[in-house]
């Protein structure tokens, strides 16, 4: 064997065993624009709450039933911010759905195959399960527990599906969960950490992965 | 220094052997539809080779039904893992001698 015949051989398998553990079609762009949805959906959404905000009472902060202090009717209010959030969601989806899909195919890797089934699978079982508790809560009107408990069981799912993509995503991951103990402690600020998990992060992230990967 | 050409694993003389190994020791388990895809190749050419790592002990085969339709999924054994890196580590080593030549 020569040399170069060597070379190419391991560079071969290589490419094997990375394409076929690990899902290496994530767009960059795709968490960029999903970061800029999230930013545009805070602004919506401070609008909406602090244009009817009275003042704060001073032991505000320990009171886990009230992100906010709201004069409107809460239930209009809850339910106006929970379609903005699915808005968001689908919205988030569907781009990272299409441009995933897009980088697939020029990657040549199946987009829905063996690892990207798994990477699914381990990134929806800590998503629903914080979904449903949260909507619990919601329902017995635990308003300040959302914020910090969506950016933790997402950064948990991005955590467990970490695995089967770039490692960057086990950082991001991370970064969310931080972020939501830290807004557990500041539970007022829900939706000013919100904006930072799923905005600031997601363009920073993105931005890494467009520059690194995408090209 | 000898050239450790006799440290290369005959097994994995073939390409595709070689390449069926790669996938296997980074994947718990693999089916042969999602392996041919990848590999890019026949079905007779890989069963033949899969065949072929089965009777080194390198790979054991798990036959099982989804449905009515049969799905085999192969897994690799600890022989075959170290014979892999074995394998690996001897062509590292003839790369760094003709390099030093």
């Amino acid at each position: 064997m020569k040399e170069n015949e060597i070379q190419d051989e391991l560079s071969t398998i290589r490419n094997l065993m990375e394409r076929s553990s690990k899902f290496i079609s994530l767009s960059g762009l795709s968490g960029i624009l999903a970061g800029i949805y999230a930013l545009i959906g805070a602004a919506i959404a401070y609008h909406f709450i602090y244009s009817k905000i009275s003042e704060i009472p001073p032991d505000f902060d320990h009171d886990l039933t009230k992100a906010f202090f709201y004069d409107g009717d809460i239930h209009t209010a809850t339910l106006f911010l929970l379609s903005l959030a699915l808005v968001l969601l689908l919205a988030s989806i569907g781009t990272g759905i299409y441009l995933t899909a897009r980088k697939a195919r020029q990657k040549g890797q199946p987009i829905w195959g063996n690892t990207s089934r798994a990477l699914l699978f381990h990134l929806a079982t800590p998503l629903v399960t914080g979904g449903l508790l949260i909507l619990v809560f919601i329902s017995r009107g635990y308003y300040g527990v959302i914020a910090p408990l969506c950016l933790i069981f997402y950064g948990l799912s991005l955590f467990s599906a970490s695995s089967f993509t770039f490692t960057l995503v086990k950082y991001l991951g991370l970064c969310e969960i931080v972020l939501g103990l830290i807004n557990a402690c500041f539970p007022t600020y829900g939706l000013l950490f919100w904006a930072i998990g799923f905005g600031v992060l997601h363009i920073v992230y993105g931005t890494i992965m467009h520059f690194k990967y995408d090209r | 220094m000898k050239v450790p050409f006799e440290k290369l694993d005959k097994a994995f003389e073939n390409r595709l052997r070689l390449q069926i190994m790669s996938v296997l020791v980074v994947n718990d388990r693999y089916d042969f539809n999602s392996l041919k895809e990848l590999l890019d190749t026949t079905d007779g050419n890989l069963a033949s080779h899969l065949k072929g790592l089965e009777k080194e002990e390198y790979i054991v085969v798990h036959k099982a039904f989804l449905g009515r339709k049969p799905n085999t999924t192969y897994e690799s054994t600890e022989k075959g893992k170290k014979a892999f890196k074995q394998h690996l580590d001897a062509l590292e080593q003839l790369i760094k001698q003709q390099k030093n030549k």
